[in-house]
């Protein structure tokens, strides 16, 4: 079984959320970047453990982006994965991302595709579903937990109210989440393999985006706080009740 | 033609739904064209002919029990049909975990702009452009799209369910489900509870709370407001509660009318999964607490004096009305 796994890179969760050029562009002047969370916690740490268990042969990872990509993909390498394909584009276009991943998978002949539950910047929730019809593959989303005997993996995902455990064969596309599996942090063995591991880059397919941001915005500003003291809590119910009416 | 995905869970239309029919009927109207809701699995009658008041003309039922256990892709195939038959121009989901999966699947296969997350009407003065949430709710993106069929993924709670004197007429659809290649073996509900995702009033403890043991308050205040329960992610680590419940970054994220939260700091990754919600309420002592710097209320004191006195509050405030 041979896995590929989708890294992001994101602004650091407690960066600063700023935008320049007119709102059209976030504003990356001094803001640290990270493989997304989701992506490196859950979707690589599980491919690493499946390939630990003796059930899966090979992990690639791939990402969709520039060469400033590039230290983003060493830092994941060195968390594990056998080496890495980025693909030299720029969008902000999910099925355009999508269609690049669905190729590489293609080509690579994957049976098994991981991408976080989402990115913590656009918050699409998109590109393992869309690779998984482009790949005519199932999909499992916000998954929790994966088993793998055979050809056949074991999966439950989460859904409102409870969570579903389904059987599926490969190929298959898991989107993950909590649960998958707990965060690693890479050792020295790892940082060391990580510069020597192949990362080819790979010009993209032609494809037509179907989206654009036009403009970003900023949520306006909170009014502030309105204290009320400890000594009258009853005033608060009261606030609740008749000035913010939520009951 | 606007066409609306109504999901429905054992034979119940789920809440959401109802909002993403007040959405695309309003969608329809502004496009001047009609809306038509479409329902996939075994739904009574009766629920049926009850979603004409949230402002669709048609509701097209596909009555096949294939339907009543999920897999994305045959759902996708299935709305994909109905889409293409009926030519829609705009396909609207609720931004949960069925339209999660769907929407993104139907996007790549009719190559139609998926804007997912969407908070508000579509502009349509200059092209076809949707506001989104983006940034974990700490920034909002002006999306474009650009195809010819566009599909919106609307963020619950949002937009909000609008209700008409609407009648919508009932037709049953022939669509049939493709052969499925995932096999659903278990369904574990946790029953008595309002999904988080489902509460429009949430209430919250953190590590202020001291221990599981303290959950009385959280939980008779959450009971005498109606409210559902959730958790910091110190929490739900501690194993003081279920990792259901936890809300965050890493946990699940919540918009419901009211997140009152009570000895929780509010740390960055605990706002990202809250900073939707439309008042915030926070009850710590440290006034230094950065969640007072996003919420909308707040009482800096002792929650274990303070609670009881909500609590008995609430109850008076009832009994008065």
């Amino acid at each position: 079984m041979k896995i590929l796994v989708c890294i992001s890179k994101t602004p650091d969760t407690t960066a600063k959320i700023a935008f320049t050029d007119n709102n059209t562009k976030f504003a990356d002047a001094g803001v640290q970047f990270i493989i997304n969370p989701y992506d490196e916690w859950y979707a690589l740490v599980k491919a690493l453990e499946l390939k630990e268990a003796g059930k899966a042969t090979s992990i690639t990872l791939v990402n969709v982006g520039g060469a400033d990509n590039d230290p983003i993909i060493r830092k994941a390498l060195a968390i594990g994965g056998d080496d890495a394909i980025r693909v030299n584009a720029d969008s902000g276009d999910s099925f355009y991302i999508a269609s690049q991943i669905a190729a590489v998978a293609k080509d690579g002949g994957y049976d098994l595709v991981f991408t976080g539950k989402e990115t913590i910047d656009y918050n699409g929730s998109s590109i393992g579903g869309m690779v998984a019809e482009l790949m005519d593959a199932a999909f499992v989303s916000l998954a929790t937990s994966l088993e793998s005997a055979g050809a056949v993996l074991t999966v439950t995902r989460e859904m409102e109210g409870g969570e579903e455990v389904a059987e599926l064969s490969l190929p298959a596309v898991i989107s993950c989440q909590k649960g998958m599996a707990e965060q690693r942090i890479p050792n020295m063995k790892g940082i060391m393999s990580a510069r020597t591991k192949t990362l080819t880059v790979k010009e993209p397919l032609a494809v037509d985006a179907l989206t654009s941001i036009v403009s970003f915005e900023l949520p306006p500003a909170k009014a502030g706080v309105k204290l009320v003291s400890a000594d009258n809590p009853e005033e608060l119910v009261r606030l609740l009740h008749e000035e913010a009416k939520v009951f | 033609m606007v066409l609306i995905f109504a999901d429905q869970t054992d034979g119940q239309i789920k809440k959401q739904a109802f909002e993403a029919i007040s959405y695309g009927a309003k969608v329809a109207a502004q496009l001047g064209t009609s809306a038509e809701i479409l329902v996939l699995g075994t739904v009574a009658a009766d629920q049926l002919a009850a979603l004409g008041k949230y402002g669709a003309q048609k509701v097209n039922h596909a009555d096949n029990t294939s339907f009543n256990v999920f897999d994305a892709q045959v759902f996708t195939a299935a709305i994909a049909d109905a889409a293409t038959a009926s030519g829609a121009q705009v396909i609207v989901f609720s931004h949960t975990t069925s339209g999660k999966a769907i929407a993104p699947r139907l996007s790549a296969r009719l190559k139609a702009g998926l804007v997912a997350g969407a908070i508000a009407l579509p502009d349509t003065s200059n092209g076809f452009v949707v506001k989104k949430s983006v940034f974990s709710g700490k920034a909002f993106a002006h999306v474009s799209v650009t195809s010819p069929v566009k599909i919106i993924s609307l963020n619950p709670n949002a937009f909000g369910v609008q209700t008409t004197d609407n009648v919508a007429e009932v037709i049953t659809s022939t669509i049939t489900p493709m052969a499925g290649k995932t096999k659903v073996t278990a369904i574990n509900k946790i029953s008595g509870i309002v999904p988080l995702s489902e509460a429009e009033l949430v209430v919250s403890g953190g590590r202020g709370l001291k221990g599981p043991e303290n959950w009385h308050l959280v939980e008779d205040f959450a009971k005498e407001i109606g409210a559902a329960t959730a958790c910091s992610r110190a929490v739900a680590d501690a194993h003081w509660r279920p990792h259901h419940e936890h809300v965050g970054q890493t946990g699940g994220a919540v918009a419901p009318n009211l997140y009152f939260a009570i000895g929780i700091s509010g740390a960055i990754q605990h706002l990202a999964g809250v900073n939707r919600s439309k008042t915030i309420v926070v009850i710590n002592k440290d006034p230094e607490a950065p969640f007072f710097k996003a919420a909308d209320y707040g009482i800096v004191g002792d929650a274990f004096e303070i609670m009881p006195k909500i609590i008995d509050a609430v109850r008076k405030m009832k009994t008065a009305e």
